[in-house]
């Protein structure tokens, strides 16, 4: 019996992985000093590791001949369920650093359950994510806490990428019908038990990088979101345009 | 202002129980960013298990000029070399 929630859940994950990997590939021969083009271009192609992972087992999950390419390069923008932050444009080095500083952080804490789920795939891949995310997650923080605290520059840099980005973090606290279905079989982590850890960590980094804290009194600050269901930007037709071209254009092209 | 950041030199140890090898150099503005360059540059076909930085302008090079004064009197020094003891056959690897 084919299980929908499950496989739209490897899919979210294995979408989020890829989007923010293609985005992060964009930087390749691009980076502000060489050592940095290397760093960005190891940490998307962990993330693209991780999405053929999660992809081949949503493909096994699905049947019906699907395999990891045909989820990854002939699904269209409402089939994908990455979260909004992921396909934003990738900005200036700043905006890059926070949109990955607030993702890992978020995956941090996420694998971090995940690998004791019940289904023993998702573990797995889970774990063994976690160490690469672990790395992504220290990186980014250290940059986060460099330009913050660095110069006037830089920390107005980050000042207009908090303002950008923050509205796009609340998306990932709210929980969808298939995570809720699978969360009370102990096979996803519900979403909204991260919120917690992650504002702490977000709160301990901006206090050292200097940078004013996002956070609302009463969490009133307004939330974009839509994306797990496949309600998109219109950034992401670009990214797909870009990253599906080959396959559309050439059906089963290989190298 | 010096916009350029300074050049650190890479020393990897790659197993447990060798010693730290001269990979390469790299640019970092602090010894922290050096290590974490370091291992996105030189570890990522997992050639190590530790990671030594040090700022460039921190290493003495002896001249090359001074090779002769340095190294040529060593030549003809022959019984240097621990090359002259009986060794007793039980005794392997040495």
């Amino acid at each position: 019996m084919k299980n929908q929630s499950l496989i739209d859940y490897t899919l979210h994950l294995a979408d989020n992985a890829l989007i923010i990997g293609h985005r992060n590939s964009e930087w390749c021969g691009h980076g502000p000093i060489l050592e940095q083009d290397i760093a960005i271009s190891n940490i998307a192609l962990d993330l693209i590791g991780q999405a053929r992972n999660l992809y081949q087992y949503a493909a096994e999950l699905k049947g019906d001949h699907a395999t990891e390419d045909s989820l990854a390069y002939l699904r269209d923008g409402w089939d994908f369920k990455n979260l909004l932050i992921t396909e934003l444009p990738n900005g200036d080095w700043a905006q890059t650093i926070l949109r990955q500083f607030f993702f890992s952080t978020y995956q941090y804490f996420l694998y971090q359950q995940l690998q004791h789920s019940k289904d023993e795939r998702l573990a797995a891949i889970a774990a063994k994510a976690l160490k690469e995310v672990t790395y992504h997650l220290r990186w980014s923080s250290e940059w986060v806490i460099r330009l913050g605290d660095g110069t006037d520059e830089s920390k107005q840099r980050m000042e207009k990428a908090v303002e950008e980005l923050y509205a796009f973090t609340g998306e990932m606290f709210l929980p969808t019908d298939y995570e809720k279905e699978l969360a009370t079989n102990g096979i996803s982590v519900g979403p909204e038990s991260l919120k917690e850890k992650w504002t702490d960590k977000v709160r301990s980094v901006f206090e050292e990088a200097t940078l004013a804290s996002p956070f609302k009194e009463n969490n009133s600050a307004w939330m974009q979101s839509g994306g797990k269901e496949g309600k998109h930007t219109e950034h992401l037709g670009f990214v797909l345009a870009e990253m599906q071209f080959l396959q559309r254009a050439y059906p089963g092209a290989e190298w | 202002m010096n916009k350029e950041w300074p050049l650190w030199e890479v020393f990897i140890r790659s197993r447990q129980g060798l010693d730290h090898k001269h990979a390469g150099s790299l640019h970092a503005a602090d010894a922290a960013m050096a290590i974490e360059n370091a291992r996105d540059v030189y570890t990522r076909r997992m050639e190590g298990v530790s990671i030594w930085v040090v700022e460039s302008k921190h290493i003495h090079a002896s001249n090359p000029d001074d090779a002769g004064a340095l190294y040529d009197p060593a030549n003809d020094k022959a019984y240097r070399h621990p090359t002259f003891y009986d060794l007793p056959d039980e005794l392997k690897h040495m």
